[in-house]
Parts: C-alpha cells; sequence; structure tokens
C-alpha cells in the first residue's frame, strides 16, 4: 500500500478516534461518526483509502450485511480485509471501516441500493455484486426501476466486473451494461416487482427458473453459477454440497454469490466454502438469545421480501414473536404489511408488540390470524413456556430486542 | 348488486401498480363484505390482459413513474373500465393510479400525459415530493369520520366542476391546494396510498354501500384501536 497523504492520514486518525469516543460512551458501534469526521476533514478521503485495494461493492435490497460479511469470511483466506461489518453502508461508513484496516489489501464494503454509483464512482473498485431488488419501505427507499437504472449508468463504460443474479429480472436489467458480467442463478422468492419487462414494460413470460419479455428481446442470461436447493454448480460443472449453517435459501443463495465474487479474487471453491460455513451470525441476526428458559431466535425482516424469507427460515412448529416500529431507518409508513403474507402463520401461537403493534394487530386480524397483543417484547418473551420461540423484527424493532441482550451477535 | 352472484372486486394493473400495499384495500374490502356474509370474487388484472367490465367494485393503486404511463396507455387501449364505470361500478383510484383517472399527468420529466379522463381532475409534478401523515375532514355530504393515512407523491391534483373535493385537509398536502381527493359519481380519488381503507373503514362501506345498499355495522374494535392511535399521535406532533 503507497502512503496516504498526510491530510488524509490525520483525517483517518481523528475519525478512528470520534469512532472510539463513540464506543466507550455507549453511543453506538462508531462506525459512522468516525467516517463523518474523516470526511469533514478531507472530503476526498473515501477515494484516498480506496487506492491500490481490491475491493467488492455489495448491494441489493435484501441479504447485504449478509453477503458482506460471506465474502469477507472467505477473503480473509487471502488476506487481511477492511469492512464494514455493522451495515453502515453509506459513505462515512466505508471510509470508516476503510481506515480502521489501514493496510488491508482487500475490502468488501456493502453498499446502500441509492449509493452504489456515487461509491462506484469515488472507490473505482474492481468487483460489484449485486443480488436482488425488491419493494421497500417507499418513503425512505428510491423506486427501484429508476434504481436500477442508475445501476446501468453507473456500470456503463467501466471495467468492473459485475456479479448478478440472473434470476432477478431487474437486478439483470441493471447490470447488463457492464463491460464483465458473471451471472449467477440465485433464485427469486419474492417475484411480485417482476411481472413486467424492465427494458420495454410488457409482460415478462416464466417457466420455472427462466423468464423471457413476451414483447421485446430481454431475456435471462444463462448462468455461471447454479444454486440448486442445497448445493451449488460452478462455472465447470462441478457440484459443491453448500452445508452452511445460516438457515434459509435466501442464505443458500448469498453464499454462491460469496463465491462467484470469491473466484474473481483468485479463491478457489474448495478454499471459499470452508470460511463460509464457520459464519453462525451476522451482526445478530439468525442469533439465538436466552432468557428464564426461554430461547429466542433473532430474524430481522425489514420489507416484504424479507419477511418471506424470514418465514422459510422460522419453525413452523414454534411460537412467534412480531414486532414492528416505524422510526426512520424502519420507513414512517407501514403500508408494506400489507404485501406480507401472514396467512403463513395461521396455526402457530403469535405474539405481537413493537411501537407499530396496532398496524400489524389489524393486518393479521384481516388475514384471520389469531394473535396476542403485548406491550413490550419482554412481556411477549414472558408468554413463552421455556423452550425455542422464533422473533422476526422490522430493523429498529430488531435493534432494541438486541440491545436488550446487550448488542447480542 | 343481483343476489344470486358473489361482489366482484377487480383489482387492476397489480403488476405495475401496486407499490404501497395496495393489496390492503382489495383484503379490507374482501373481509368486510365477507363478515356481513356476503360473497366476493376477486380478479387480478395484469396489464397484458383485458380489464372485465362486468365488476362491482375497481381498485387502482400507486406506482412509480413509467409504470404509471405504461398503465395508462393500457388502460385507454383497452376500454373495459369506461364501459364499467358507465354502468355505475365503484371505484377507489389511488395515488399513481387517481392521477390516471383525470384527463393529464405529469411523466418522470414532468412532461403532461394523457389520462383516462373518467374524473373531471387534471394532474401536474409539483415542487416537492409530500411525504407523510395526511389527516383530512370529509366532506359532510358523505357522513364520514376523519380520513387519515399516508401519502407520498409529487402530484398536484386541481379540480374541474364535474369532481367534488372527498376531503379538506388538516395535516398534509393531498391535492396541494387545501383539499384531498375528490368523488363523482361511485368514483373515488385519494393521495391516501396502499391500505387507505384499513385506515378508514367507513370508506371501504362506502363503495360497498354503492354496490350492495344497506350494510349490517361490525366491530371495527382493530380499525378504531389503530385510528384513534394513527390521529392521536399526528395531530399532537
Amino acid at each position: 500500500m503507497t502512503q496516504l497523504p498526510l491530510r488524509a492520514q490525520l483525517a483517518s486518525a481523528l475519525g478512528r478516534s470520534a469512532a472510539t469516543l463513540s464506543r466507550m460512551t455507549g453511543r453506538g458501534d462508531g462506525s459512522v461518526i468516525g467516517g463523518r469526521v474523516g470526511l469533514m476533514l478531507e472530503p476526498d478521503l473515501l477515494r484516498k483509502l480506496a487506492r491500490d485495494r481490491k475491493l467488492a461493492l455489495v448491494s441489493a435490497t435484501n441479504g447485504k450485511t449478509t453477503t458482506t460479511r460471506l465474502i469477507t469470511s472467505a477473503l480473509l483466506e487471502l488476506g487481511e480485509v477492511a469492512t464494514n461489518a455493522f451495515g453502515a453502508n453509506m459513505p462515512a461508513g466505508h471510509v470508516s471501516a476503510l481506515s480502521q484496516h489501514k493496510g488491508a489489501p482487500y475490502g468488501v464494503l456493502e453498499v446502500d441500493e441509492k449509493y452504489l454509483p456515487e461509491v462506484l464512482d469515488t472507490t473505482g473498485a474492481g468487483v460489484v455484486c449485486l443480488m436482488n431488488l425488491s419493494r421497500d419501505q417507499m418513503d425512505r427507499a428510491a423506486e427501484i426501476w429508476l434504481l436500477a437504472q442508475k445501476w446501468r449508468r453507473a456500470l456503463s463504460g467501466r471495467p468492473t466486473h459485475v456479479i448478478a443474479n440472473c434470476d432477478d429480472p431487474l437486478v439483470t436489467w441493471g447490470a447488463s451494461t457492464a463491460a464483465q458480467v458473471t451471472w449467477v442463478a440465485g433464485g427469486q422468492r419474492w417475484k411480485e416487482d417482476s411481472w413486467c419487462c424492465p427494458e420495454c414494460g410488457g409482460p415478462l413470460d416464466r417457466k420455472d427458473a427462466d423468464w423471457a419479455c413476451r414483447e421485446c428481446t430481454f431475456h435471462r442470461p444463462e448462468p455461471h453459477w447454479v444454486l440448486d436447493d442445497d448445493a451449488v454448480l460452478d462455472p465447470r460443472g462441478q457440484r459443491w454440497l453448500l452445508d452452511i449453517q445460516l438457515p434459509g435459501l435466501a442464505n443458500r443463495s448469498n453464499a454462491v454469490m460469496a463465491l462467484a465474487v470469491a473466484e474473481t479474487f483468485g479463491l478457489p471453491v474448495d478454499r471459499a466454502l470452508p470460511r463460509l460455513r464457520e459464519v453462525t451470525s451476522v451482526a445478530g441476526r439468525y442469533t439465538t438469545v436466552q432468557r428464564d428458559g426461554r430461547h429466542a431466535r433473532l430474524l430481522l425482516a425489514k420489507n416484504p421480501a424479507g419477511w418471506l424469507e424470514a418465514f422459510d427460515v422460522s419453525d413452523p412448529r414454534q411460537p412467534i414473536i412480531l414486532s414492528v416500529n416505524a422510526q426512520g431507518p424502519d420507513g414512517r409508513d407501514t403500508s408494506w404489511l400489507w404485501d406480507v403474507d401472514y396467512r403463513i402463520l395461521r396455526g402457530r401461537p403469535v405474539f405481537v408488540t413493537g411501537e407499530r403493534r396496532l398496524d400489524l394487530a389489524l393486518r393479521l386480524d384481516v388475514a384471520d390470524v389469531p394473535f396476542a397483543l403485548c406491550e413490550s417484547f419482554s412481556e411477549a418473551l414472558a408468554m413463552q413456556p421455556p423452550g425455542p420461540v422464533d422473533v422476526i423484527a422490522n430493523y429498529t424493532a430488531f435493534q432494541q430486542i438486541r440491545s436488550e441482550f446487550g448488542r447480542a451477535v | 348488486m343481483p343476489s344470486d352472484s358473489a361482489l366482484r372486486i377487480v383489482w387492476i394493473y397489480p403488476d405495475l401498480l401496486s407499490t404501497y400495499g395496495d393489496q390492503g384495500n382489495v383484503l379490507v374490502l374482501e373481509q368486510r363484505a365477507q363478515r356481513r356474509g356476503i360473497a366476493t370474487e376477486t380478479v387480478h388484472v395484469r396489464s397484458a390482459d383485458p380489464v372485465p367490465e362486468t365488476g362491482d367494485i375497481y381498485l387502482i393503486g400507486g406506482g412509480e413513474d413509467r409504470p404509471q404511463i405504461l398503465a395508462a396507455e393500457r388502460l385507454r387501449r383497452d376500454g373495459g373500465l369506461r364501459s364499467a364505470i358507465g354502468r355505475g361500478a365503484a371505484m377507489l383510484a389511488v395515488c399513481a393510479g387517481y392521477q390516471i383517472m383525470g384527463s393529464t399527468f405529469g411523466g418522470e420529466e414532468g412532461q403532461p400525459v394523457d389520462g383516462l379522463g373518467l374524473l373531471d381532475i387534471a394532474s401536474s409534478r409539483g415542487p416537492a415530493r409530500a411525504v407523510g401523515e395526511l389527516v383530512a375532514e370529509v366532506d359532510s355530504a358523505l357522513g364520514l369520520p376523519t380520513l387519515t393515512g399516508f401519502e407520498n407523491h409529487m402530484g398536484v391534483t386541481r379540480l374541474g366542476p364535474g369532481a367534488r373535493p372527498l376531503s379538506r385537509t388538516i395535516k398534509g398536502v393531498g391535492n396541494g391546494d387545501g383539499f384531498e381527493g375528490c368523488y363523482a359519481g361511485h368514483v373515488v380519488g385519494t393521495y391516501l396510498h396502499g391500505p387507505a381503507l384499513a385506515r378508514n373503514p367507513a370508506l371501504a362501506d362506502l363503495l360497498l354501500g354503492w354496490i350492495v345498499g344497506e350494510l349490517a355495522p361490525l366491530d371495527d374494535t382493530r380499525y378504531e384501536q389503530l385510528r384513534q392511535e394513527r390521529l392521536g399521535a399526528v395531530l399532537s406532533a
């Protein structure tokens, strides 16, 4: 690594001090404040910190934090990796991540979907991993068709190597202007945002995993990597049993994306896969916390596609606690609850809490799902018999529960 | 509505316009009809398919600029919705779907795009996005309680003499002139997006009543709890 200019060194060091202070005073994990301080002193800090490293950017509506973690775990096989492990996925978080690992030759950065063009431009990252695009809380997130259009413009005319999920038509469209694309058949459970062709607006015909526009030539590209239930077929046709510890189909998909990214860094499957198998939880997701004989497994779901994935992971034999808030990071609008099909919960003991529990209560009532309304997560947990219970919460509700257990990881 | 058939609910173009939980309006209508012993039959009409003319209640939702323009083009070509409304069918048109019902609306770059002309309104792109909770007092002629919901749009809508304002805004932007939404005949348009009927069950009953006549009362505890909590939170803020 070449030496940073003095001003950038100072900015980076002061940012790290601010981050440490933030952690020591219990205000957060410091990844945002540190980066902000650094950027204030040296606006070009991200570009300078990114220089001379091999970087992968990871973006999607869902699975960004987990996939970033999986890629990072794999690349540790090659050497030190800088990463924003806690989901601070805007430029301040990137500055903070790269400052903390100044000597790391590799970087894996989770990037907010809207910020991808800017961060790609600033860092000149060589690899971009794109997994899925689906409706998110619309008062805070960008409209996804528009977002894919911005990705197209950002990738066009660059040497970037994109790893993209070709089972998601909008992601395929967003990635297809890139000079080099490795297509991964990673699956797509939530299809409600891709019935129309992103290119011309015509209807998309689907047959099994395949899709094609009825009115123009836009169609699913031939995948190089294929997720096949619990295994992956690599580009040479070799089949590998994934056998990862993170649960659910969505995580197997994330793992295949991670293997494809790892290969662009020169890391073959036989070296990357054992690293992916070591990951058991990601920033509190999928972790199990204990209280008075209750074992609560924490699942994060922020939007309709995320809830579908959480239901897939959740054990239908167990009771379930649902917690929903509508603070800024969650989206202040709870309309999205109506896009989630809660009927799958019929027959399970369901407990509803969170700051917007009344929105969820009406939603469940209309879906004919019986439930108990609880004032707090503690009350909901105390109502459980000893043993396992699943918890699905959206962003700030999840963080509140996590902090009750000492920011469980 | 003939007594021997189910109430037909037609959801127009969920593949293009259903970004904001618009399915909620379908589910609330179904629930409120079924709990009164009225059978329902719901048709989801994708944009490549014809819009049936024989529905009782039509719903159209919100979406991005490009799908909105595509939906307007297809509905103009299709003609099914126009025939249905001409027959006296009811409709709730939300957000992008509301704008489409007028003579014109603003496209991605603000360019005027032709609507269907089923409501005497004209919309254009406003200076800023209106995002947040909305509270409004409904036109007294309709006898409905306070309207509550969430808006997220850039549209400004002006009403012609053929449409009456649905409500007067207390909080929020709505049409952009102190009013929110409009109605004419059995057609209601509103910027309250997504599950507007979940927050306003009386509006759902207005649509149902237009088709089936007098409605038996329901236990609306869950709806009322949510309404009171939201109205309290928004009006005290």
